[in-house]
């Protein structure tokens, strides 16, 4: 099996998409990084009007952190995008050049074809949040340094220097496990079609449709909600509040970890069905 | 194996809803054999190979390969085959030998520089070795599916149609690998084609099937060396000719009538003497033209009965 995952990581690192996520982040971050820098206090005063006419703000606060954590709700949004691209070529593009054909021909169960080819686009999510991560926090804090952390949500919070970091090795994690939700669905779309734009497609229309029906405000809508799997990918969130939701964290945790084992055996099951036409 | 049995295909059938791409097939190929699987377009020859590699499921029927059950015993049979399914697609983003490499792994093979440029060199790609595919012409991908095909040193090798899209050149190449690989070293061969004249050359057994259907089966000298010709005679006087035909021993092997033809299945030898009995009975004959049956029939098949 290890073998097969290096074969597939190697083929998925030669093409040129793979690269595509790592190059929008390594222009974005940097981006948002210098505008805060030069328009950053503004930013802060905007948004601290309301409780600066009641307090005192001593200290720092736009440091590395502060830029990391609004990198990470900037772009929490947009890397499903990222991932899509690579998720939804792994099983259409072999399809697409016509390889599913050498492939399956060989020694080689389908189980272990499809699992291995899972996996590398699970190892190439996390380098993608791996990634994000030394931008945003890595660079960041060597640029602007550290500090307490400002979040502005229902409350205000403003985190010790010392009790920062771990929210923010959390909140990535989680977003890995929110970004795997992703892969794994391009990946199910991906088993489905010989193409790779139908599953980049599809798996960004179910997310957005996913985020418009979370966002209306119906009655009627209110009990599917739960069981929306995007509700679930913004609990990274949680890190960034005391006392932390724990229960709410491993509620939502648990159910993106049964989307993604429901998934994978979806895509293992018709994959195993399948008849190869390509 | 089961009697030198490589390959023993009984009633295979693969339906697509309402279509019914193979009907029926049977088929046999023995260690040793260059197994000719003829057939127009469309008759079910890549269907029939897509279901001897497991890319999809028979609706019934069953296939051996080695003696084995291909649904139970399907990763050790497939270690011992290698094929080429229609044409040979390959990570067009990857040198050949990069393509080699990913698929000698897969199948357990020497996957070593050495072993992987004698394989090149084999198909005369060795000066192409590090040239991305998508540079590659048809025939150079060919011959680059032929390498990954040998890569593990199989003891069947599977070929749909090979030869399709070569230049003569290329198609001689093929051949010339083919018959190496079968004489020196003792490969069996399955190769598909919708050419009467390649299996010709190169099988010593062959099956023709149209419309999912076995039409005809058996050794390749046999079937083309048979006596029986299909001769047609292009008369002046059809009318005249049907008639002295009509009260004579001729009458039996008498096949089809045409507009100005009669055509005939007679042995070789018979055909002086035919020409002699119509000169004789005062028809007068513009032409006579023998073509040997198989020939014929396969005509006839690829003409009007793909599907």
């Amino acid at each position: 099996m290890i073998n097969l995952i290096s074969i597939e990581l190697f083929k998925i690192f030669r093409k040129l998409r793979t690269y595509i996520g790592f190059i929008a982040l390594a222009v974005l971050i940097p981006v948002i990084q210098i505008a805060l820098y030069f328009e950053g206090d503004g930013y802060l005063d905007f948004a601290t009007r309301n409780i600066k006419q009641s307090f005192v703000i001593v200290g720092d606060l736009m440091n590395g952190y502060l830029i990391a954590n609004i990198v990470l709700q900037m772009l929490f949004v947009h890397i499903p995008f990222l991932i899509v691209l690579v998720g939804g070529d792994l099983l259409a593009g072999e399809a697409t050049s016509g390889t599913y054909r050498m492939l399956i021909t060989r020694p080689i169960s389908r189980f272990k074809l499809v699992t291995s080819k899972f996996f590398s686009g699970l190892i190439y999510t996390n380098l993608l949040l791996v990634w994000m991560m030394i931008l945003s926090l890595g660079v960041s804090i060597l640029i602007f340094g550290t500090g307490e952390l400002i979040v502005l949500k229902d409350k205000i919070y403003i985190f010790a220097k010392d009790d920062v970091l771990w929210r923010f090795i959390l909140s990535y994690g989680f977003a890995a496990l929110s970004m795997s939700t992703v892969l794994a669905l391009s990946f199910l779309f991906s088993a489905f079609v010989e193409n790779a734009i139908g599953p980049i497609v599809a798996t960004m229309a179910v997310i957005i449709i996913f985020l418009i029906i979370s966002a209306l405000q119906v009655d009627i809508l209110q009990p599917i909600k739960p069981y929306l799997f995007v509700n679930h990918m913004a609990v990274w969130r949680e890190f960034m509040s005391d006392p932390i939701d724990y229960a709410k964290v491993i509620n939502s945790g648990l159910i993106l970890v049964a989307h993604i084992v429901g998934f994978y055996l979806i895509t293992l099951y018709s994959f195993i069905k399948k008849d190869i036409l390509s | 194996m089961d009697n030198g049995k490589v390959i023993e295909v009984k009633g295979l059938t693969k339906k697509y809803k309402e279509v019914t791409a193979v009907n029926n097939l049977d088929l046999n190929v023995y260690k040793g054999d260059v197994f000719g699987f003829l057939g127009p377009n469309g008759a079910g020859k890549s269907t029939t190979i897509r279901m001897l590699l497991s890319l999809i499921t028979p609706t019934s029927g069953s296939v051996k390969l080695f003696g084995q059950d291909l649904i139970k015993h399907r990763l050790e049979i497939l270690k011992r085959i290698g094929g080429i399914v229609e044409k040979p697609d390959f990570y067009l983003y990857l040198p050949a030998i990069k393509n080699l490499e990913i698929l000698g792994k897969l199948s357990g093979a020497d996957v070593s520089k050495k072993n992987l440029m004698e394989m090149l060199e084999l198909v005369g790609l060795d000066k192409r070795a590090n040239s991305k595919v998508k540079t590659f012409s048809h025939g150079m991908k060919q011959r680059l599916g032929l390498a990954q095909a040998l890569l593990h040193d199989p003891e069947l090798i599977i070929l749909d149609e090979p030869t399709t899209g070569l230049d003569p050149q290329g198609i001689k190449e093929i051949r010339d690998l083919i018959i190496h690989l079968s004489e020196d070293k003792n490969k069996t061969i399955f190769l598909s084609s919708h050419i009467l004249k390649e299996v010709q050359v190169i099988a010593n057994r062959m099956i023709i099937i149209n419309k999912g259907t076995t039409q005809i089966e058996g050794s390749v000298e046999d079937l083309l060396n048979s006596d029986t010709l299909s001769v047609t005679v292009e008369v002046n006087d059809l009318q005249n000719a049907a008639n002295t035909i009509e009260n004579s021993q001729w009458k039996k092997f008498l096949k089809e009538k045409n507009k100005t033809t009669l055509i005939f299945e007679i042995q070789d030898d018979d055909i002086p003497v035919l020409n002699k009995f119509l000169v004789e009975n005062n028809v007068e004959v513009k032409s006579l033209v023998p073509v040997r049956s198989l020939e014929n029939f396969f005509l006839k098949i690829t003409e009007g009965g793909a599907e």
